[in-house]
């Protein structure tokens, strides 16, 4: 059996000539494109779409906190009865918004559900705002008693017409302040403040609040700490 | 090539055009036998039924296998030492023996990488199905994330998570590199324009001119110098899993080397396994021959003997320890509820090859399917007794329980054999099957040898 003459004289070239260039930009491609993918998985969760900062869900009541906190000075703990005790700040009774507009607004078409709720004994089903997931055991009395103010994770809530998401509440968020608390503890009596920034010389008054406290960071990251 | 030194392992009368239309024909040129379409649909369907139990699996978790709270691995992981092991040989049939100049493995080599390509995809597989939340498997992979979580550098399922997945990637680049200038072969030879066009961009434009050959010679070998560890490292990895602990009959520092010899043993029982069914369907007797037998019988032999030295250090070890835990689980192994496995173990790993000492054993097929087919179970029993043994005869008496495997521990198992026959046959029918201008160049240091 003789070796059969090669082909390729013969017949005509298979592949155009711009067909190298396709070969390459295909084959840079290969590696681009799978690794462009990741990116961009890795960079979404980063993004507010999936952490939900800086969104105002719908309430059932258009509850102003800018008026209520920012204009008329009415503090947290007014309505937040709960935050120094539990591990759930508290939503107020309906009679806690009552004690005003039973006599202020009484025929404001916005209050209606709360005239209502009042009339039927019904709370008033507002949306969560600050949602974790169902595994993080969340503790507002701790955080509170050790120096971290309201603003320091809900933000300004004096200047939000309505209520939005401040901070990201992602685990990484979490643990950034976990492992360094300093940067954001205050005195005792400015917790409850409705506008705080750090002053000057934060970083020392950090840490002299941090013995004042008695925070030690140690096991501050420990999984269940958070987890159970 | 070391012909000069070796009988030959190819017909003395073999021409090269021959050889190439022997490997390529059964692609281009013969139709599809019946053989093939039945086997073909066969797997096809136990594949639907392996994606149907992987399925179950994702929606009603871990739960419907037989692990518990004490046997806390039970087939999955077996499944994965079983499958990574016969994933092993391919590698280091074509990698370590293109270093030690054995010619005789470029008969072998393509479809030995193929099978270590799927098998080690399966292989990757089954740590995955055994998570409490398989849809998280991905956390095992280092990536900034929002929760600042990093894997656990200690654990040593990470360390398998990085070896597999070098291991596979690497294989995948050397066997697609062994490829090229039999694709360009194949591109050369098909008479439908499609499939010229498919071969041809596959072929990455190969011309097989001098300088092609020389950098693909350059860029073949340095690979394969670097394929030996990489070898050595998977599978010794995936004996840390298990050394690494602190359980009897784990914690031995035999693991490593033991796991690789093994690996290389089930693999190249699974390769002789493949080489007679890939044989016969492509009428491949000129290419794989008896020499290609004896000498494969050989390495399981020899990876018998190394086996049961391995027990035997163990056993002795387990004595000489002085520990208590470690010679109550040697008394356990023996004689404990999985004691007839550890036996069939011993009789399939151990007295079966010994056939082997026999040349009339290792040339003929039917002795070497037997042995060889007894060697693989014998290993699988190795695996899962691995897990049963330690786990069920742990530190805590109380808390010592034993698995029993479920309907979905079975289904599973048989379904990866399934997605592994479907993936070997695609593969026989859209590829060379055999390493062309490797068989050829093996022919040609024979005749120079000859001459």
């Amino acid at each position: 059996m003789a070796i059969p003459p090669p082909r390729d004289d013969a017949d005509a070239q298979l592949f155009p000539r711009w067909a190298t260039l396709v070969a390459r930009i295909a084959l840079v491609s290969l590696v681009l494109l799978p690794l462009a993918g990741l990116g961009l998985l890795m960079a979404l969760p980063y993004t507010p779409h999936v952490t939900g900062q800086g969104f105002t869900p719908a309430q059932p009541v258009p509850f102003n906190h800018e008026h209520h906190v920012g204009e008329l000075g009415i503090e947290c703990r007014y309505c937040h009865t709960s935050v120094e005790q539990s591990r759930f700040a508290g939503l107020p009774p309906t009679h806690t918004c009552m004690s005003c507009h039973s006599q202020l607004w009484t025929n404001a078409s916005v209050l209606e559900p709360v005239r209502r709720s009042l009339a039927e004994r019904k709370p008033i089903p507002w949306t969560r705002v600050n949602a974790l997931p169902d595994y993080v055991f969340f503790d507002h009395s701790i955080h509170v008693a050790k120096g971290v103010g309201c603003t320091t994770c809900h933000g300004n809530v004096d200047s939000m017409p309505l209520m939005r998401q401040a901070a990201p509440l992602t685990m990484g968020w979490c643990l950034d302040c976990h492992r360094d608390p300093t940067p954001h503890l205050r005195p005792a009596a400015e917790v409850f403040a409705g506008h705080w920034t750090p002053p000057e010389d934060q970083e020392k008054r950090g840490a002299a609040l941090m013995r004042h406290y008695g925070i030690r960071t140690e096991h501050l990251s420990d999984c269940s700490v958070c987890h159970r | 090539m070391s012909g000069a030194t070796q009988e030959a392992g190819l017909p003395p009368a073999a021409r090269y055009a021959e050889m190439v239309s022997l490997v390529a024909d059964p692609v281009l040129e013969r139709r599809v036998g019946r053989p093939w379409w039945i086997a073909f649909l066969a797997a096809l369907a136990v594949t639907l039924g392996f994606g149907l139990c992987l399925a179950w699996l994702f929606v009603e978790g871990i739960g419907i296998y037989g692990n518990n709270s004490t046997v806390v691995w039970g087939f999955p992981i077996a499944n994965y030492v079983w499958w990574i092991g016969i994933g092993n040989a391919g590698t280091l049939i074509s990698a370590l023996l293109l270093l030690t100049r054995q010619g005789w493995r470029s008969s072998i080599n393509r479809f030995a990488e193929a099978m270590t390509l799927f098998a080690a995809g399966i292989a990757g597989l089954f740590p995955i199905l055994h998570l409490g939340r398989p849809y998280l498997a991905y956390w095992l992979a280092p990536y900034p994330n929002t929760m600042n979580l990093w894997p656990q550098w200690r654990s040593a399922l990470v360390w398998d998570f990085a070896a597999i997945g070098t291991y596979i990637l690497f294989s995948l680049l050397f066997w697609y590199l062994g490829l090229i200038p039999d694709l360009a072969t194949m591109r050369d030879r098909a008479r439908s324009r499609g499939a010229k066009l498919i071969y041809g961009v596959l072929a990455f434009g190969w011309r097989g001119s001098a300088r092609h050959w020389q950098r693909h010679d350059a860029v073949y070998k340095a690979m394969a110098a670097l394929a030996v560890p990489l070898v050595v490292s998977v599978h010794s990895v995936v004996g840390l899993d298990f050394a690494a602990s602190l359980m009897p009959g784990w914690q031995e520092t035999i693991f490593p080397p033991y796991f690789v010899v093994g690996a290389l043993f089930s693999g190249f029982a699974m390769v002789v396994t493949l080489a007679v069914i890939l044989r016969w369907g492509l009428g491949l007797q000129a290419i794989i021959n008896e020499r290609h037998f004896d000498v494969m019988a050989k390495i399981i032999l020899a990876g018998a003997i190394a086996m049961g030295l391995s027990y035997l250090t163990e056993w002795f070890m387990g004595w000489y320890s002085g520990e208590h835990e470690e010679r109550s689980f040697l008394s356990f192994q023996f004689t404990g509820d999985y004691a007839p496995f550890y036996y069939a173990m011993l009789a399939c790993n151990v007295l079966a090859p010994q056939l082997f000492w026999f040349r009339a054993c290792r040339q003929r097929v039917l002795p070497l399917l037997g042995v060889c087919i007894l060697v693989n179970i014998g290993m699988w029993l190795e695996r899962i007794l691995i897990i049963w043994n330690t786990l069920s005869h742990g530190h805590l008496p109380a808390m010592r329980r034993l698995f029993h495997p479920t309907f979905w521990d079975w289904a599973t198992l048989v379904g990866s054999f399934g997605l592994f026959a479907l993936l070997f046959l695609v593969f026989v029918r859209l590829l060379p099957a055999v390493a062309m201008h490797d068989v050829n160049k093996e022919l040609r240091a024979e005749k120079e040898a000859a001459a």
